[in-house]
């Protein structure tokens, strides 16, 4: 008899140091099952995005609020000339993007409007993808939502482009014809060599990631994931990458946003 | 090289231990990685000493290697007699200083 | 910087060695190469010259037993010691016995620290021992030591 509590206490231990969480253990971080990131990853790495001092992160989101008040282009304007405080006009864009822009006919992101922005409105050069410039922007302003529940619209003109996403996350790719949800549907908890498995959930993004030892966007992620299974990566801010976004968005409702999250 | 962020008490008692963390932001780069397209080593750069003083007077600093990661954190621990100003000071292998200042009374 | 290749290897072999250890190392170009003990003997002597150091039972050493990821690793310690003018911690020097060069990092002390305690976070190539020296006031010096576990993860991005 105690032989067997002894194995259950063991094998209990086992499934939490690998992830596997105890009934309502994760608060916020879980909503039915779907799981934060912020559940797989250790201890320490916990500790580092809990304090917003420790956390590197935050020098992006510092960077990006001194960009906002800061005039650029020919229009002479800021962010802030047309968004006033950010924490108030942007309180929702990291739980709710990407979405449907009618001036385009498909979906817009983050990274896209501010670009959009900056060209149209601003008449100021667009910041390359994985910029300072732009990490710090998207970064902060996903921020501002930090806490809110993820909830992206996948209906009405989205719907199309979100069955595309879905699509895509189903699709086998590569030399390695893997898909998406292979490892992040079919296998979270499980371990590929020495790293855990997660959901592959987004609403922590922009993420300081430990192995890139700087803040990276989520389309950074989607190349890296692609090259792993030896496909070819999509462009940063293609159709394919930009409906695969809405997709995550949908598969993480309800998480809360943890922009800048710290990850492995 | 970006702003660094500093965390220490703007007040303490005299002759209180209190700790001071801090953060900037650098690549550390380590000399050990090649350029993907080159296949150059990517030449080291990095913050090798940082300096911790009080009015003028040190009380702690480092000696960083590569080994170091990057966007550099660094706590360490203090004591003051007077009120005065902490300064701290990161220089790099080029002698590049970045510094940053608080204030702290001892009540 | 560099290490020496052996020129007398065949270039076929050497090209399979290195497409394993590149693929190892996944996609960051990290040379992977290694201290060996003399390093770390020779890189310890230039800081602490020929002294032998005693057990450090006073040196308490915070590591994570198993690293998330080899880049960024919390390292935290503190040594017992009153602090006063006479009797306190010069330095503690930290050593990473497999990394390509061992020299981590060292803390310099005065007695306006009030504690001999620092963290920071570190890069760690593998698995392998942190070490850290304690130099005290009084000349004497202690060593701990703690074992990392850092693995190869298998999915990059």
């Amino acid at each position: 008899m105690k032989y067997a509590k002894l194995m259950l206490a063991g094998a209990t231990a086992a499934m939490v140091a690998g992830g596997v969480a105890l009934a309502g253990e994760w608060g916020q971080y879980q909503v039915e099952d779907r799981r934060s990131g912020y559940t797989y990853m250790t201890d320490e790495t916990r500790f580092i995005q809990n304090d917003d001092f420790e956390n590197p992160a935050m020098l992006w989101v510092e960077k990006g609020e001194e960009l906002w008040s800061t005039v650029d282009g020919k229009e002479g304007k800021a962010c802030q000339s047309c968004h006033q405080d950010a924490a108030e006009s942007m309180k929702m864009v990291g739980a709710t993007y990407p979405v449907y822009a009618p001036e385009i006919e498909k979906l817009i992101n983050l990274e896209q409007r501010i670009n959009q922005c900056r060209s149209e409105r601003m008449g100021a050069d667009e910041w390359k993808w994985e910029s300072d410039e732009l990490l710090s922007m998207t970064t902060y302003v996903r921020h501002q939502a930090r806490g809110t529940p993820m909830q992206a619209k996948v209906d009405g003109p989205a719907k199309e482009f979100f069955e595309k996403g879905k699509a895509f996350y189903e699709e086998r790719r590569g030399q390695l014809d893997m898909a998406c949800m292979h490892c992040h549907q079919f296998y979270p908890g499980g371990q590929l060599r020495a790293n855990v498995l997660s959901q592959g959930q987004s609403n922590g993004f922009p993420t300081y990631r430990l192995k890139w030892q700087k803040v990276g966007s989520l389309h950074r992620r989607f190349r890296g994931c692609n090259k792993q299974v030896r496909a070819k990566p999509f462009a940063n801010g293609s159709d394919e990458y930009v409906n695969l976004e809405l997709y995550l968005s949908w598969r993480a409702r309800g998480l809360p946003v943890e922009t800048p999250a710290v990850r492995n | 090289m970006a702003k660094p962020r500093v965390k220490a008490p703007s007040s303490v008692k005299k002759g209180q231990v209190f700790e001071v963390k801090c953060l900037v932001s650098h690549k550390m780069e380590s000399g050990q990685r090649k350029d993907r397209k080159t296949g150059e080593p990517i030449p080291r750069m990095i913050i090798n000493r940082f300096v911790a003083t009080f009015n003028g007077k040190e009380v702690f600093s480092a000696d960083w290697h590569p080994a170091i990661s990057a966007n550099p954190y660094m706590a360490f621990y203090m004591k003051a007699e007077e009120s005065g100003d902490l300064e701290l000071t990161w220089i790099d292998d080029k002698g590049e200083k970045i510094t940053a200042k608080k204030s702290i009374t001892v009540g | 910087m560099t290490e020496p290749r052996n020129p007398a290897a065949c270039s076929r072999r050497r090209f399979i060695v290195a497409a394993g250890a590149a693929a190892l190392a996944g996609f960051s170009g990290i040379r992977v190469a290694h201290a060996d003990q003399a390093m770390v003997d020779e890189a310890m002597m230039k800081l602490i010259g020929d002294r032998k150091p005693g057990d450090g039972t006073m040196i308490k050493l915070d590591l994570p037993e198993i690293a998330e990821n080899g880049n960024t690793v919390p390292l935290k310690f503190e040594v017992e010691s009153p602090m006063t003018g006479d009797d306190y911690v010069k330095s503690v020097h930290v050593f990473a016995e497999g990394n390509p060069r061992p020299d981590v990092a060292s803390f310099h002390f005065t007695p306006a620290s009030g504690k001999a305690a620092a963290s920071t976070r570190m890069r760690l190539a593998k698995t392998q021992n942190v070490v850290a020296v304690a130099e005290m006031s009084d000349g004497k010096v202690y060593m701990a030591k703690k074992e990392v576990k850092v693995t190869i993860g298998g999915c990059g991005g």
